[in-house]
Order: structure tokens, then sequence, then C-alpha cells
């Protein structure tokens, strides 16, 4: 089983290493636009409660970036379904569906990791204070392995590249803007806040933004994430598994 | 089951979702209750015209696809139990070309020698043997998509038997091949099969069947219509064909002895082009199926 993980893994891995600087520069620009924007530009006449905008800013970037390279990194899965057909090859070779889906996670999950430190190092230059303990790598592991998850659910059932990208438009980019990423959820209308406040990447931003400026965090939203996380687990194994319905 | 059969293949059926002329969801079936069983060694064929469901029978025996309803076994192993030692057993060379597009050549082949948990001399060795053997060996650097249509399938066989299966599948592996390579293939299929790997393979043309196989069965619109040795089928529709032209179309009939179709040839318009020849297996797809084989 670890071997056939590491398998499924280091597949990746020679992809990865072909466009390793291809993929940490195409990275930076997104994040800079936004250090940018609102951490210079916007972010100057913006007070917040705990100190600057930008170190407000800088653990929302990260949620909301983490989520959205993981996500689009297992996306590639779908082609491999439907138009290259090369999942026939894990679908016919004798090892269990486990290892594919936590080899293909795992994958995602360094490259959610990879962009994320070069988030923290722009941030660092563009002058914003926090501090990345285990605990802050872990909060931030834990939301590349749950969008992983939902990119790789997203791959097993949707037929069509269209689709596929309207799972950008509609799902991950609202959630880019209303997860507690770039303001605090208490502005939104109650009904409104009280659906974001389920969404996994909400209590990332409050836990990244608690733990990177040392003040307490609930432990809740840690919770939260786990069960996204172990859940989304089952549930892209058991669409594996059904591809050969 | 009896002991000399490697593959037994029992009611199996398989039925697509599917709409209808109106739109409404219905379903198709795709195979329909196809029961056959496959020799140790031997080298089996499944013909059948396009849509006939022989694709979809080969992805039901890989588990690729699960049946609807009927069981298969491989050496008393039901592919529902034991799945995974059942496809340690099986190569599969599919229908169309599913490589993956983002490695080259080797690591393609690499990726299936680790799913299959060869070890690293083991696999480097047999990776290097079989593009040898194919004539590919100086590709092995190359992105897939380099590849002319030719070696993409040689290279699909190659890498079926990387991990040294006892059982082959061939999903039409000759299809839009010259003549050369298809008889490469031919000789690489034979020699698998000399090496007593059971070979199970489908095909559209029936002289590959009648070259390579020695039982066939022919699919029609799912069902099971003839199953036997090439010459026992032939002999069943009649060792002798009369062939004649009339009303602008070829007609054929058969006989059981020489003197019935002389008989019959004799009484024939002798302008319509008459041939006396052996019935060969192409007649009996024709006869058994209605339509025409070949491409
Ligand atoms: N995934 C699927 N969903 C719906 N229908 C399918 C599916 N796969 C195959 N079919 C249908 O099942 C029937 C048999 O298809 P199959 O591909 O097995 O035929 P085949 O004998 O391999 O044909 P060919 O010679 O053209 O390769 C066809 O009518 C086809 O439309
Ligand atoms: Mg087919």
């Amino acid at each position: 089983m670890l071997y056939d993980i590491w398998t499924v893994f280091w597949r990746d891995g020679i992809v990865l290493r072909r466009r390793l600087s291809r993929f940490i520069l195409s990275r930076m620009v997104a994040p800079l636009l936004y250090l940018v924007a609102f951490g210079w530009g916007l972010g100057r006449s913006i007070q917040v409660d705990s100190g600057t905008y930008l170190d407000f800013l800088v653990p929302g970037i990260l949620a909301l970036n983490s989520m959205n390279i993981s996500f689009n990194s297992i996306t590639p899965v779908h082609a491999e379904r439907i138009y290259h057909k090369s999942l026939e090859e894990y679908l016919l070779a004798p090892i269990r569906p486990d290892a594919f889906v936590i080899g293909k996670v795992l994958a995602a999950v360094l490259r959610g990791l990879i962009s994320s430190t070069v988030i923290v190092v722009l941030a660092w230059l563009f002058g914003a204070h926090f501090t990345p303990g285990p605990l802050f790598l872990a909060v931030l592991t834990l939301n590349c392995v749950i969008f992983a998850e939902i990119g790789f659910l997203a791959a097993m059932k949707i037929d069509t590249y269209e689709a596929m990208s309207q799972v950008n438009t509609y799902i991950l980019l609202p959630m880019s803007f209303l997860c507690g990423t770039f303001f605090s959820t208490a502005a939104l209308p109650d009904a409104v806040a009280a659906f974001i406040d389920i969404l996994p990447l909400t209590h990332t931003s409050y836990l990244l933004r608690g733990l990177g400026s040392g003040a307490d965090v609930s432990m809740l939203s840690l919770l939260v994430l786990v069960v996204y996380a172990v859940g989304g687990f089952f549930w892209s194994r058991h669409a594996f598994r059904h591809l050969t319905d | 089951m009896a002991d000399k059969d490697m593959i037994v293949v029992d009611e199996l059926v398989k039925r697509f979702p599917h709409k209808d002329k109106e739109g409404r969801d219905t379903e198709k079936t795709a195979v329909d209750g196809l029961s056959l069983s496959v020799r140790r060694g031997e080298v089996f064929g499944l013909l059948g015209p396009n849509g006939a469901g022989k694709t979809t029978t080969i992805r039901m025996m890989t588990m690729q696809t699960r049946p609807t309803e009927g069981r298969i076994f491989y050496d008393g192993r039901s592919t529902e139990h034991s799945p995974v030692d059942v496809k340690r057993l099986i190569g599969v060379v599919p229908q169309h070309v599913n490589f993956d597009q983002d490695l080259t050549v080797g690591e393609n082949l690499e990726l299936h020698a680790r799913l299959f948990h060869m070890g690293k001399e083991e696999r480097r060795e047999r990776i290097a043997e079989l593009l040898d053997f194919v004539g590919l060996a100086d590709v092995v650097n190359d992105g897939v998509r380099r590849l002319s249509g030719g070696m993409k399938r040689r290279l699909l066989i190659v890498r079926a038997l990387i991990h040294r299966p006892r059982i082959l599948f061939l999903d039409e592996p000759t299809v839009a091949l010259d003549p050369q390579v298809r008889r490469r293939i031919w000789d690489l299929i034979r020699q698998m099969a000399h090496g007593g790997v059971t070979v199970f393979l489908t095909t559209h043309y029936i002289e590959e069947a009648e070259a390579l196989c020695q039982r066939v069965a022919i699919l029609d619109r799912g069902r099971l219509v003839a199953l036997d040795e090439p010459a026992k089928l032939c002999d069943r529709l009649g060792r002798f064909t009369v062939e004649w032209d009339e009303r602008g179309e070829r007609q054929c009939q058969f006989f059981a002895a020489r003197h019935e179709a002389d008989d019959f040839a004799a009484s024939l318009d002798p302008e319509g082009g008459i041939l006396i020849r052996p019935t060969n297996l192409e007649d009996v797809f024709i006869a058994r199926t209605g339509r025409k084989g070949g491409l």
C-alpha cells in the first residue's frame, strides 16, 4: 500500500520536477497582485483591530491560494480520465483504490505547500508580521488536503471541461473572496455569514490568522477541518471505486 | 469447471443507461448472457461487427467495468472476490491509445512496472529487452505524443507485457497498421502463446483470426452466435462455397460435399462469374451476423 502511494506520487513528482521553475513563477503572480493591490494600495487606508491590514490579509491569501493550488493541481486527473484515458492503467493495476487517492492528494498538497512557501517569502518582503509554527503548517496542510479531495471528486464526477471550469468560477472564486480572507465574516448579513461559516475555507482563514499572530484559536474550527478532510477522503475513494460501474 | 480452462465467463450481461429516440431514459444491452471459456495456452478470438460488444466484454473480463450480471473466473478465482490476484495475472492492450501524456515512453513503462511491484533492476532490464524486441529502443526518452500510430500500438503491447502476464488481452491489436508491422505483431502474439501465455483477442480482420486463433467466438448484438475452431465452423456451414453474380450482387451458397457444389454450379447461368472455393471464416461471419465483416 505504501509503495503504491509512492508510485502514484512519484508520477506526479516527475511532472512537477519538469515544470518546477515555471510552476513557482506562475504561482507568484496572483499573490503578488493581491499584496500590491490590497496590501499596499487599498490597505493603507484600512484599519483592522489587530494591526495593519497587510498582517490581516496575508493569512487570508495563504488560505485562498492553498485552496486554489491544491484543487487545480489535481484536476488534470479529469483529463486523464476523460480524454487520455490514462487512468485505466491504475484500474488495471493490482493496487488498492486508497493508494491512488492518497498518492494524488499528497502530490497536490505538495504543490499547495510549495506555493504557500512562495507567498510567505513574498509577504515577509512586503513587511508583514506573522510567525508560522507547526500548528500553522498543519492547518495549511489540512486545507490543501480538503481542496485536493474536492478537486479529486470533481475530476471523478464531472464529464466535461466546461463544467470543470465552472467549479472554479462558481465555487472557488466566491469562496476566495467571502470566506474571511479579505474581510471578517462579521461584516456580512447574518444569514449569509451563517452559511459562509460552514465552509472549510472560513475556518482555515481564522485559524491561520489566529495562529500567525499568536492569538487563541478555536479547537472547533480545527475539528471542522479534520471532519472535512476525513469525509472527503472516504467520498473520493468511493468515487474512484465507482469508476468501474 | 474443467482444469484446462483458464478463464470461465458465466452468463455475462452488461446494460448501459441509454436515451431512446424520444429522449426517454432506458437501458441498452451491450452484452447479453455471454458464456464461454478460454483454455490454458490457447489463442482465443472474439469476432463481431462494430458495436457487437467486444470491447465491453474485454472491459468486464479485465475489471475495468462491472458486469450488470454474471461472473468471471480465472483459474477458479472470481474477479469479484480476488480482483487484485487476478489483476496480477493479466495484461491488457486496449483498443485506444491510453498513455500518460505527461510522461515519456520510458516513464510510461516504468510507471507500469512500478504499479506491478517490479524491482529496480528487474524493470530496467525488462523494459530495455522489450523495447529492443519491438524496435523502439531509441525513442525511450521521447514524449509519447511524438510517436507514430504504429509505434504507439507496439508500445501498448510492450507495456502490457512488462509484468509477464499469464493472460494477454488484445482489443483489435493491429487496427490501422501497415502489413509489416501487422505481421510482426502476429509473430509476437504467436511467440507469447508458444511461451504458455493465454491470449484473448478481438478483431475485425477475419484473416487475423484465421492466422492466429485456435478457437473463435462470434458476437452479434451482444449475443454469442458461434463458438468453435475456425475449420469446424466452416464445416458446419458447408465446406464448399459457390459464389455467383445475380441482380448486381454477389451471392453465396454452401455445400457439404464437392459434388453437390459442382451440381449446383452447373445449374446456374454460366455468364454469372461462378466460383467454387473452400468456405472460410468470413463466410461464417457474414452468415452468422448477416453483415459484412472486415472494415
Ligand atoms: N460507456 C458506455 N455507455 C453507454 N453505452 C456504451 C458504453 N460503452 C459501450 N456502449 C455501447 O455498447 C455497445 C457495444 O459497444 P462495444 O464498444 O463493446 O462494441 P465493440 O464490439 O467493441 O465495437 P467496435 O468493433 O466498434 O470496437 C455499443 O452499442 C455501444 O454504444
Ligand atoms: Mg471495440
